[in-house]
């Protein structure tokens, strides 16, 4: 299986005015669609700047990253939003829903982002919506709903348009532990059922049976343990973390 | 496209609020300076562009129909005699001293004019007929000037210049841009009035014959005359415009206090288009992370300006209204035609866009990293 995402030798730097700080050395990942990867280390050790890049929000200082097989590195701040929003679907920590919009137009509003209107839009937002449970939510505004109903919007949202990549920063830091499993169960669901590549980022050791593959951060390294690496859905089997280097275009 | 921008825009109403007003006010000043304007515009050449002739002939470099100097009436029939020439009148506009019945002076300029062609006479009669001014020491003034003269009724007597002169019926709307009253009056009654010698005229209103050539006819008549110019209607209602608007600086004041309402307004939109932006920031970076092109959050914002100013001009247009009604009867009129209407509209589109400008350098530096910050 081909990983739709791939991170080879990824440094990243950031230069807060005259001071340089590093946050990540040498990265390689690949995240193959139908896993999930669970993004784990402690705090400052580099999980949101790693997921800010494979979600093409941040530019790597070096290395390569690839999405869907294509080259992102050298791509201009221009070019980065049309990746993300063909291949990038993300969950955040705080929801980040519109206020002012309704459920059902949260939702319509990530599709015609990508260019789906009208009916069809209408349409699409209430499957979206189903297949997180919440149709009936349709007109409500997010202030009244639940945490965990918010991030099931939030999940939809991200699935508009039918990107590969699910990338979710937290997204159970919010949720009480019975609502963030549910909301980890629907990222399974996604990976396993969908075939989506599905990577978070989480703290929480209570969603640890979510994971097919847990990446462990230290100091900007990636230091996973051996025997974290092969819970992996034989349907969607990926041989080890690191995949051979996938071809050029 | 969800409604995202109306929805933010509607969401605070208190800050919707004040931008409305101060949309409101900005166009209202707006409305009235540039009405002003127009207005003072109009009234400068008014007798001018009522007088339904082509050329008006002027003591050589007359620069405004106030500053008329005296030639000889025998002109006239040289005029007549120019081949393109329909008919010719002689005119008199001129500063007299009007004699109120309580002993008080008020200066007036007295229009002289042929009754009996009715030709650069007084419009929008309302009482009286122009017919009436044949009569000797007929005259007849503005109701926005009863006041001012000390005139009730027709039929009152008063003095200009120390000659009688009898109220025989009364316009509407006729302003005088420097507020001295027109006294419209025979020809022969303004000579005496102004004191000009029997054969002397200020002017000579030309129409000439239907299909004439208007240059060659200006030339013929200048190079016949020694003297005086031939001015085509349009030209010296334009010199005289000028003069008042501009040499005098009029007009440039309230052109100055219109272009402050414009700032005003953008000032003021700017301000709380930019506090609805910073409100929603995190929005703003959302849909970045999602992948919005700037140029989808740009519509946003200008879309919230535009809905603005469409509600801000609507309400100031209703306010301006009132006002261009209320000054129908006051000192200085202040006109709205439809064309300085639409004129308006799009300088409030402008504004308010412009007042967006603001916002969307915000969020162009936005990064969209930021949604990961807790
Ligand atoms: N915009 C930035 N400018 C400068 N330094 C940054 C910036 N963002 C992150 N860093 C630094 O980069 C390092 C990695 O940060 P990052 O946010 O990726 O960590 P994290 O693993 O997500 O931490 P947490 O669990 O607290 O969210 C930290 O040392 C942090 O201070
Ligand atoms: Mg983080």
């Amino acid at each position: 299986m081909q990983p739709v995402i791939s991170v080879r030798g990824v440094n990243k730097v950031y230069s807060e005015g005259a001071s340089q700080v590093p946050a990540l050395f040498d990265i390689d990942l690949d995240v193959a669609p139908g896993e999930v990867v669970l993004l784990m280390g402690p705090s400052g050790s580099g999980k949101t700047t790693l997921l800010s890049i494979m979600g093409c929000i941040l530019k790597a200082t070096s290395g390569s990253v690839r999405i869907a097989g294509a080259e992102v590195a050298g791509l201009s701040e221009k070019q980065l939003p049309g990746i993300r929003l063909e291949h990038i679907g993300f969950v955040f920590q705080g929801f980040n829903l519109f206020p002012t919009l309704s459920v059902g137009e949260n939702v319509e509003l990530a599709l015609d982002l990508k260019g789906i209107g009208g009916a069809k839009a209408k349409h699409e937002a209430r499957r979206l919506l189903e297949q997180v449970g919440l149709l009936s939510k349709y007109d409500t505004f997010p202030t009244d709903l639940s945490g965990g109903q918010k991030q099931r919007v939030a999940i939809a949202r991200a699935l508009a348009g039918s990107p590969g990549v699910i990338l979710a920063d937290e997204p159970t830091a919010a949720l009480d532990s019975h609502t963030g499993r549910s909301v980890m169960q629907m990222m399974r669901d996604l990976a396993h059922q969908r075939g989506r590549a599905v990577v978070v980022v989480t703290h929480d050791n209570r969603v640890l049976e979510f994971g097919d593959r847990i990446v462990r951060m230290e100091d900007g390294r990636i230091v996973t343990a051996a025997d974290e690496v092969s819970k992996i859905p034989p349907q969607w089997a990926i041989a080890t973390e690191v995949q051979p280097p996938s071809q050029a275009c | 496209m969800p409604p995202l921008a109306r929805r933010n825009l509607f969401h605070d109403k208190i800050r919707l609020t004040v931008t409305l007003t101060g949309i409101v006010f900005a166009v209202v000043l707006i409305v009235v300076e540039l009405g002003l304007f127009v207005g003072f515009t109009v009234t400068t050449s008014s007798l001018i562009d009522k007088a339904d002739v082509d050329l008006w002939i002027v003591s050589k470099h007359t620069p405004y129909i106030e500053q008329g100097s005296t030639f000889s009436e025998r002109k006239l029939y040289e005029v007549l005699a120019t081949p393109g020439v329909a008919s010719a009148d002689k005119y008199i506009v001129r500063w007299a001293q009007w004699k109120r019945k309580d002993g008080a002076e008020v200066g007036v300029q007295a229009v002289g004019f042929n009754p009996y062609t009715g030709i650069g006479g007084p419009w929008n009669v309302v009482q009286g007929n122009v017919q009436d001014l044949k009569t000797p020491d007929a005259v007849m003034v503005d109701e926005l000037y009863k006041e001012k003269l000390g005139v009730t009724r027709v039929g009152e007597v008063f003095e200009i210049n120390g000659r009688r002169a009898r109220v025989v019926g009364f316009t509407r709307g006729i302003r005088a841009f420097t507020t001295t009253p027109y006294v419209f009056t025979s020809f022969k009654n303004a000579q005496g009035y102004c004191q000009l010698g029997e054969d002397q005229t200020l002017f000579i209103l030309v129409r000439a014959l239907p299909g004439a050539d208007l240059k060659t006819l200006r030339h013929n008549i200048e190079s016949r005359l020694r003297n005086v110019d031939a001015l085509p209607k349009a030209e010296f209602s334009n010199m005289t415009r000028f003069y008042w608007m501009f040499t005098t600086g009029a007009g440039v004041a309230v052109l100055i206090a219109a272009l402050l309402g414009l700032v005003v307004g953008v000032v003021v939109v700017a301000q709380t288009i930019y506090a609805t932006t910073m409100d929603h920031i995190r929005e703003f970076g959302t849909l970045k992370a999602m992948g919005a092109a700037n140029g989808y959050i740009y519509r946003v914002i200008i879309t919230q300006a535009g809905i603005s100013a469409l509600i801000g001009y609507g309400l100031a247009m209703l306010v301006s209204v009132f006002i261009v009604r209320a000054s129908e009867s006051g000192g200085a009129a202040i006109l709205l035609p439809w064309q300085l209407a639409v004129g308006i509209f799009f300088l409030t589109m402008l504004m308010c866009v412009s007042a967006a400008i603001v916002s969307i350098n915000k969020v162009t530096s936005l990064d969209p990293a930021m949604v990961f910050k807790g």
